[in-house]
């Protein structure tokens, strides 16, 4: 197996940890993994840290501070879900394909499967439960309910998310580029159709505030 | 006597109508929780531990180690020494930890020693399965050696579709808690009221102990009915931890290796028959497999049932690899992939337009003139007369084709039980043991209770997916709808019938001249008569209102709230890149039968859905499995292929929303509309390419190859 050795430098996150590398250091190592430095440290030192044992970090989720204890190989997804009850992302693919798990982090759209928790510390992190308050629905939302864009609706929360961040880049997109925009994300019902229609109204709503 | 009939189509004000569905915000904004989405206090998380062989014995097992792990609550060996395996990915053990990080690791640390034996996974040669192979026995109508003999025209091809997926974006799992007087099973399933009875049965304890609960499941298309190993085992980790809950869903590659698949079906058929394109002759040689018990078997030929002389041999593969379940109109898509190719290719052979030779046979079918109307209609709405051209009559790089399938299913109600209650101060609920899986049955529910009170839409609660509830069938075979609508029908009925006795004597109007209508009770005929709902709800005193409704399979069709048998055709355009071998799809039409459509919104929603997954299976999916390892090659969904928002193309659907139609009761057609798209689509690319692609799906390779066999040939 080889090392993390092979990414680009530019492309290793700033703490040092990626999902990728930490699986095959874990591979390699077996367990040896040493305790150590938190992801802040890290970053301040520009190393390629090694960590094992549950810290604790703030995460900064719909402009909430959350504090939560993670194991560095924790995904940020998982950290939501299962240690903060903030289950509108899915855990699906659960390796970057389907797109169920996708929230807004510093501005980007991201699968959540695919960032570490200790990774997205000091990053606002946006995710579908900030959409709208509670009792409320944004935009992008009600018009997933007026085109009937969703069956079993396991997909949806992912959709609306990619949603926005595309519609925050590509205001009034036509549907070609809705195709293209939203092709991260994937839905087993097949309720294509009705999102097409539902982007392009939300694409509306938003515009005229 | 309650006259249950449904109220005349263009009097009824919510039934028919295009309501949006009642969850989609809760769906919509992510607030709904599905039995995955379960973090109840003290929760404890859980994994299993598999088979790396696809044959194999359990020698030895050891899971010291793992239990000496901290955080580790409980471990349970499911398959001991003396085991003998089937399948790769078959559950070896169950591990629950205190958080799923630690129960993976403690997974990994469990040591299991495997006699591997021989393994067969792959049945698409069938001169390669050995005795893995069960013939089903011979089958002849009619004199099948004369009528290929005298025909004028025949044709001999060879087809397969593989085995796919489920691929439900939930996965199969569930939380439990052993609780001190009952267990607390939150599943995703399609099967509310009798999943509680399963779970029972697996750990040996009577059926009242298992309270269900699943508002909100994440897809299941026919893999969710059992309780399942792995929901027993989560129940008895959860026993051995205390009684803390315990949440085990299976993880993506798990999901997709054992969690259910669609039978392949391979065949080699010939057609015989004359220049006019009557057919006259059919042959099959079909195999298929849905893992180590066999596969399906495909009704060939497919709707043309009464072409006049046939044979037809059917073998079964048994091969090392995660079971069959019921997906989406079993067998179905399958057969008419199969049988529509074959005439397709007939047509091509004598020179014909397919749709020519599918209406000249129309006879053959036992509903001629619902296929032909529906054919028809489906030319019109993809304009086929001027479309269509022969696929040897086409030249230049990229090359459009048009193609056909036929599809019939039953779609009766099943046997449903549900309670209504009014209560004094007028509130309304609905208690039915069904379930939501995403077919808006919560809504359609809604629409009939409401309708029959004269109430909106949201004076009525619709509560479902808890088994104390009356008890409704599982969701499966389009049988929902028919069988909660007309139960439901017959509770609200019932509950207004009791509520009209007692507001008659004050009205002084005779019950059975009375009825309800906007939000009042008023008299028949007679409109300055009446009351407001709220007021007549007043009057019962304080005891609510409390009636039950049934279907009853056997005597619904006499009754008529449901029926059955919904026909329909798919029809499609595709673009063939002659270089690449890239199949696009331009168009998919379906003309869906259908009785009474209580929500048209959400029935096209499910025939779009349908074609989308036609798309999926004549384009992306199968299920690859390697001889060598045994295993899933693609078990994520990375290399498992689903279509994405660019690659499904124009969808059209069509439904006869007529009073004709209406006539017929509720009829499901969730399953009809998933049957013929795989072979529309796959039937447009051989005409686009002039030659067919044996297999589906049309990946580049097989279509870069078909093309290459027809040079070299």
């Amino acid at each position: 197996m080889s090392s993390s050795n092979e990414i680009p430098k530019d492309q290793l996150p700033k703490s040092g940890f990626s999902r990728r590398s930490l699986l095959q250091s874990a591979g390699v190592s077996g367990g040896v993994l040493t305790t150590g430095l938190l992801a802040e440290d890290a970053q301040a030192q520009g190393a390629v840290a090694v960590m094992s044992g549950e810290v604790e970090i703030t995460l900064d989720i719909n402009g909430k501070k959350r504090n939560v204890k993670v194991e560095p190989r924790v995904t940020l997804l998982d950290a939501l879900r299962n240690r903060l009850d903030m289950t509108g992302a899915k855990r699906v693919c659960d390796r970057g394909t389907c797109g169920a798990c996708t929230m807004i982090v510093s501005g980007k759209v991201v699968y959540g499967c695919s960032v570490l928790a200790v990774d997205a510390v000091g990053k606002p992190i946006q995710t579908i439960e900030g959409l709208a308050p509670e009792g409320q629905l944004h935009p992008i939302s009600k018009a997933f309910v007026n085109h009937d864009a969703q069956q079993c609706g396991y997909c949806t929360p992912g959709f609306i998310m990619a949603t926005k961040g595309f519609l925050d880049r590509n205001p009034a997109p036509t549907v070609e580029q809705i195709d293209k925009g939203l092709s991260g994300n994937l839905c087993r019902c097949g309720t294509y159709m009705g999102m097409k229609a539902a982007v392009l109204e939300a694409a509306k709503e938003i515009k005229n505030g | 006597m309650a006259e249950y009939k449904w109220p005349p189509m263009e009097q009824r004000k919510l039934m028919g109508k295009r309501i949006a569905r009642l969850d989609g915000p809760m769906k919509s904004s992510g607030r709904a929780k599905y039995p995955s989405d379960m973090n109840k206090p003290g929760l404890l998380f859980a994994v299993l531990l598999t088979s790396p062989h696809a044959h194999a014995k359990v020698k030895s097992i050891d899971v010291a180690p793992a239990k000496a792990m901290k955080g580790v609550t409980a471990i349970r060996v499911i398959s001991g020494p003396g085991t003998e395996i089937q399948w790769a990915g078959t559950e070896v053990a169950a591990i629950s930890a205190v958080t799923e990080e630690i129960a993976r690791d403690a997974a990994k640390a469990i040591l299991v020693e495997y006699e591997v034996l021989p393994h067969l996974v792959k049945e698409e040669n069938l001169a390669k399965v050995g005795p893995r192979a069960k013939a089903a026995g011979e089958q002849i109508t009619g004199d099948p050696d004369k009528a290929f003999q005298d025909s004028e025209a025949k044709i001999s091809g060879d087809y397969g579709i593989p085995v796919i997926t489920h691929c439900c974006l939930e996965p199969h799992g569930s939380v439990v808690a052993w609780g001190t007087d009952k267990i607390e099973f939150w599943p995703s399933t399609q099967a509310v009221s009798t999943v509680g009875g399963d779970l029972a049965k697996l750990l040996e304890l009577p059926a009242t102990q298992v309270k269900v609960d699943c508002q909100y499941m994440g897809g299941g298309f026919g893999s969710k009915f059992p309780a399942d190993r792995w929901g027993a085992e989560a129940a008895r980790l959860s026993k051995e931890s205390g009684g803390r809950p315990v949440k085990l869903f299976l993880d993506r590659a798990t999901e997709l290796t054992i969690a259910g698949v669609r039978p392949s079906h391979f065949a080699k058929i010939k057609v015989a028959g004359k220049k006019d394109g009557t057919m006259t002759g059919w042959q099959s040689e079909s195999w298929a497999s849905g893992g180590i018990g066999g596969g399906g078997m495909a009704p060939l030929p497919y709707v043309f049932t009464n072409i006049p002389n046939r044979r037809m041999n059917h073998t079964q593969v048994s091969i090392n690899a995660g079971p069959a379940r019921a997906w989406r109109a079993p067998n179905h898509p399958q057969a008419s992939f199969l049988t529509c190719s074959a005439i397709s290719d007939f047509a091509a052979e004598i020179g014909m337009d397919p749709y020519d030779v599918f209406m000249k046979n129309l006879d053959l079918t036992l509903r001629a003139d619902t296929y032909r109307k529906q054919l028809v209609k489906g030319a019109e709405l993809i304009d086929w007369k001027k479309k269509f051209q022969l696929g040897s009559a086409k030249t230049g790089n990229l090359r459009r084709g048009l193609g056909i399938g036929i599809a019939t299913w039953n779609g009766a109600g099943h046997a449903s039980k549900c309670r209504l209650t009014i209560h004094p101060d007028g509130t309304v609920e609905v208690e039915i043991g069904s379930q939501d899986i995403g077919t808006a049955t919560r809504t359609c529910i809604a629409q009939v209770a409401a309708e029959t009170l004269g109430l909106p839409m949201s004076a009525v609660k619709v509560k479902l997916g808890d088994n104390s509830y009356p008890p409704s069938g599982p969701s499966g075979g389009s049988t929902t709808i028919g069988g909660v609508s007309s139960s439901t029908r017959k509770a609200a009925v019932n509950a207004l019938e009791k509520l009209l006795e007692k507001v008659a004597p004050g009205m002084g109007v005779p019950a059975d001249q009375l009825e309800a209508n906007d939000s009042r009770i008023v008299a028949k005929g007679n409109p300055n008569k009446a009351m407001s709902w709220k007021q007549a709800c007043q009057k019962m005193g304080p005891t609510a209102i409390s009636e039950m409704g049934e279907n009853e399979p056997r005597s619904a069709a006499r009754e008529g709230l449901n029926t059955a048998g919904a026909s329909g055709i798919q029809m499609a355009e595709v673009e063939v890149d002659m270089e690449t071998g890239v199949v696009r799809i331009v168009e998919v039409v379906a003309v869906q039968d259908c009785g009474l459509v209580v929500n048209p919104r959400t029935a096209e929603s499910q025939v779009a859905g349908a074609l989308i997954m036609s798309v999926c299976s004549a384009l992306m999916e199968e299920r690859i499995m390697d001889q060598t390892t045994g295993k899933v090659l693609n078990a994520d969904m990375e290399f498992y292929k689903l279509a994405g928002l660019p690659d499904v193309g124009k969808l059209t659907v069509h439904m006869d929303i007529t009073k004709e139609h209406d006539a017929r009761g509720i009829i499901g057609l969730g399953e009809p509309c998933a049957i013929g798209g795989v072979a529309a689509i796959a039937n447009a690319a051989a005409n686009a390419l002039g030659v067919r692609v044996p297999m589906v799906p049309l990946t580049p390779e097989r279509v870069l190859a078909a093309l290459a066999n027809r040079r070299n040939a």
